[in-house]
């Protein structure tokens, strides 16, 4: 059966530290993933004291910080709600068309922040600002939170409930006190992806008019050559990233939830909701109908009314490619510097391991266009042949997005036995064989995760992709963002349907991996 | 492990199909920065195309995102042109000394005070400053005589502007220049604590048009445009010019520059005298983009007032811009 345990058990584990190779290549790409914030610092650095305190000691910043710091909290504590409460309908319950429901309620991630709020603005100005942006996020992100809680309560052993209702407690007891606390590690690395995307969210946020940090340093960047403004709110947002991850890594604590001896899996029992059966159905309903209803309703109504609709429609296709093309490569490449990075902090936990980790998560929050002038900077002083083609592209896709790919493969990794591996090793497989042949295939659910959310992010980002593309390469970002900005609504909504629909595979992909796939079951290679 | 090797395959497939197509190379070509409008550019570069078999590449921005591109670029930038929407972004690339000078026969094209004493660069189109306000919530003549009324308390929450582009920041250079910092700093005040803040002048006029906010302050050609394309997003407005030598009735140029980093300064120096000379300036007012051509050969369809009935005041596009526009904006909050 699975055990909770407070203290890592040193005999279970991999005693003998991380391979060298291993650490080498996290800590290659751990440096790879900190480019922009070297570059935000350094740039920081060199400011003069005076222009720094002018700059950071300004009512606007501390506007921007209450604004930023207000809509993760909220964002992040609504997510934790819908998520919650939609994971247990779904995969605890007998609520009607589950399997109907838990796509649905992932293909959220298919549409774009920025089209979301596009479609909502488009509809009803009431939406601006707080309680709209903090809407509009959540809808967007929640998926992030979803996806691992219905993974874990999947994987639950239902051991522990049953003998907490033998002892005598109620559902919502049983719920309290025995099931969320093993939700932890979901909960907490979802909320961490919705936090730091909520950070470095731009289009959306714009739209909506509420300023946070990202905005203000679009702005600083496109009100004139200010860098030292610029510069200093990125540095602000990197520290508030920072505090995020610290936060995170704290409350996960040091508890392994990788089962610990066999037992026969099997997956809970469903709760009847009797006479609820039916009404429970409003609350993924309702959550399906604002953050999926809403946008689409709207693309199509774009469509319908713009005189500019079927305009540049021949390029639809072509853009379509190009844009899967980036994100396929930018996905693939993505699970392969997260697996080494999950390893280390998964099996070989240490100081170091953890760096690396973190490190990978730093560019995340930190807005496309300051991530895009660092690789600029860098590129033309070491590397000026490279500079606007694909491969700097990618590899901003990457540093930008790598945090998606750890989080899924570390999640998976925490949830499949060292055991394993131990009884590879000492059957005499190398260290390697034994990632290939051994931890991989378990892994390979997170892996497909990772790199579905990857491919989701880098099909719709903007930003970087506006500064860094090879010369005349559109995506249906760019595309889409170009028209819309024309308000020439009716030949911009293909474009958004295009990033929904090549999104679609890989969305479907995520609700596969997260249904009937015990975490710690052994695929075959 | 076949399927494996397959999903290997397809993404390294594609990563040397973005390579290849990246290296393309058949003939003469420049590769342009772009912040004006995207649509008008790829109006105006197939005829250039056509004349001189130069292949035109765009990369598009906005104002100071492709200028802080091609300052962080420096030498090494791949660009040989640079075009903005505002002068603001011209002048900041020139300060750092990457324009080279313009031909003497091509700035003779664009009258004197549409483009800097330099010769560094030149105005191509213009575009002038306009309230819009909803014929439903306001008449003509309670509408202001100056745009710095607009800073008056009795405009709370009338008057929505777009302050973070390149767009709004020309109008303020342009009010530094003629009313002095104290009165620009002034307005500056009572515009924050008046209005409404929206991104983009096509939002502002959105709004305005929705009844949010009675008036806004934009540019012509977004109302010009909309009124031609389906009038969805501006049916309900009209348009104010202030005219009579007002800051409120700045014109603000587009401007057009070639690299000094640029290898291919000839065809570069091309492209530029195409943009304001009759053939481009034609062009540009045929286009959709009903952008003012500056030059005097070269008129704009009577849909549009009149660019000589505009009266605005007398600026020097070469000094605006600057940190102190920065600093005001700043100091008033809005950005």
């Amino acid at each position: 059966m699975t055990t909770t345990v407070d203290r890592p058990r040193p005999a279970r584990r991999v005693v003998d530290g991380a391979p060298v190779a291993l650490l080498l290549i996290g800590v290659a790409v751990a440096l790879f993933a900190l480019i922009p914030l070297i570059h935000v610092v350094q740039y920081a650095a060199t400011v003069d004291p005076d222009v720094a305190k002018d700059q950071l000691f300004r009512p606007r910043i501390g506007m921007l910080l209450r604004n930023t710091l207000g809509l993760m909290v909220t964002c992040v504590a609504a997510s934790i709600v819908v998520s919650v409460a939609c994971a247990w309908l779904v995969v605890r319950t007998d609520l009607p068309l589950r399997g109907l429901w838990h796509v649905l309620l992932t293909a959220p991630l298919a549409v774009p922040a920025f089209v979301n709020g596009f479609g909502w603005v488009s509809l009803t100005h009431s939406v601006e600002g707080f309680a709209g942006a903090a809407m509009v996020v959540t809808l967007s992100y929640f998926p992030f939170v979803y996806l691992p809680v219905c993974a874990a309560l999947r994987g639950l052993d239902p051991a522990h409930e049953e003998i907490a209702a033998t002892m005598g407690l109620g559902r919502p007891a049983t719920f309290a006190r025995v099931v969320l606390p093993q939700l932890r590690p979901a909960i907490l690395g979802g909320s961490l992806l919705v936090a730091l995307h909520m950070f470095s969210e731009f289009g959306a946020l714009k739209t909506l008019r509420f300023p946070t940090f990202t905005t203000a340093i679009y702005d600083q960047f496109n009100t004139t050559f200010n860098g030292p403004a610029a510069h200093l709110s990125s540095a602000v947002l990197v520290l508030l990233c920072l505090v995020v991850l610290l936060v995170e890594l704290r409350l996960r604590g040091h508890r392994r939830y990788a089962r610990t001896s066999s037992g026969s899996p099997r997956t809970g029992e469903s709760s009847p909701l009797g006479a609820l059966r039916w009404p429970a159905l409003l609350v993924p309903g309702a959550v399906v109908a604002l953050a999926l209803g809403v946008p689409i309703y709207s693309l199509v109504h774009w469509m319908q009314v713009g005189s500019s609709t079927g305009e540049g429609l021949d390029r639809l296709l072509p853009t379509a490619l190009t844009t899967v093309s980036y994100a396929a490569l930018g996905a693939l490449l993505s699970v392969v510097l997260a697996l080494p990075v999950a390893l280390l902090v998964v099996r070989h936990s240490s100081v170091a391991s953890t760096l690396v980790e973190r490190s990978t998560y730093t560019a995340n929050a930190l807005p496309g266009i300051v991530v895009a002038l660092a690789l600029i900077t860098v590129t033309i002083e070491y590397a000026t042949d490279l500079y606007q083609t694909s491969v700097v592209l990618v590899a901003a896709y990457l540093i930008m997005f790598l945090s998606r790919a750890v989080v899924s493969v570390r999640a998976s990794l925490e949830q499949a036995p060292p055991v394993l591996e131990n009884v590879a090793k000492s059957l005499g497989v190398g260290a390697l064989a034994t990632t290939w042949r051994v931890t991989v295939p378990i892994v390979m659910p997170g892996i497909g995760a990772g790199a579905a959310l990857v491919f989701i992010a880098i099909s719709t980002e903007l930003t970087a992709t506006l500064l860094l593309a090879p010369l005349e390469t559109q995506t249906l970002a760019t595309q889409f963002w170009s028209e819309s900005s024309a308000l020439a609504y009716g030949a911009a909504a293909p474009y958004a349907l295009a990033m929904v629909l090549i999104s679609m595979p890989a969305v479907y992909l995520l609700s596969r991996t997260t249904q009937g796939r015990r975490p710690g079951k052994v695929v075959e290679p | 492990m076949k399927t494996r090797s397959i999903a290997l395959a397809v993404p390294v497939l594609m990563l040397s199909g973005l390579l290849s197509s990246c290296s393309e190379d058949d003939g003469p070509s420049i590769t342009v920065y772009n912040a004006q409008h995207e649509e008008l550019l790829e109006e105006l570069a197939p005829i250039f195309e056509e004349e001189t078999g130069i292949d035109v590449k765009l990369r598009n921005g906005k104002d100071f995102e492709l200028a802080n591109q091609i300052v962080t670029e420096g030498d090494a930038s791949p660009a040989d042109v640079f075009l903005t929407e505002n002068s603001p972004a011209m002048s900041l690339v020139e300060s750092e000394g990457l324009f080279a000078p313009l031909a003497e026969e091509t700035l003779a094209l664009t009258p004197k005070q549409y483009r800097p004493e330099s010769g560094n660069w030149t105005g191509f189109a213009a575009r002038s400053t306009v309230v819009m306000y909803n014929k439903d919530d306001i008449a003509p003549e309670d509408l202001p005589k100056s745009i710095l009324d607009f800073a008056d308390p009795q405009w709370k929450g009338k008057v929505s502007f777009s302050p973070t582009g390149a767009d709004f920041q020309a109008i303020v250079s342009a009010v530094l220049q003629l009313e002095g910092e104290a009165a620009t700093k002034e307005w500056l005040a009572g515009l924050a604590a008046n209005g409404e803040v929206y991104d983009g002048n096509n939002i502002v006029m959105q709004s305005v048009n929705d009844g949010e906010t009675p008036t806004g302050i934009a540019y012509h050609y977004y109302w010009y445009r909309d009124q031609k394309e389906s009038g969805e997003n501006s049916s309900s407005t009209e348009l104010h010019f202030f005219g009579n030598q007002d800051p409120g009735a700045f014109v603000s140029i587009s401007g057009a520059g070639v690299l000094e980093s640029s290898d291919k300064q000839d065809d570069a120096q091309a492209f530029v005298k195409f943009l304001v000379d009759k053939v481009g300036q034609q062009a540009l007012a045929d286009s959709y983009a009903l952008e003012y051509p500056l030059n005097p050969d070269v008129q704009l369809e009577p849909l549009v007032k009149p660019f000589s009935e505009l009266e605005p005041p007398t600026v020097d596009v070469s000094a605006l811009n600057g940190p102190k526009v920065i600093e005001l904006m700043q100091d008033a909050g809005l950005i």
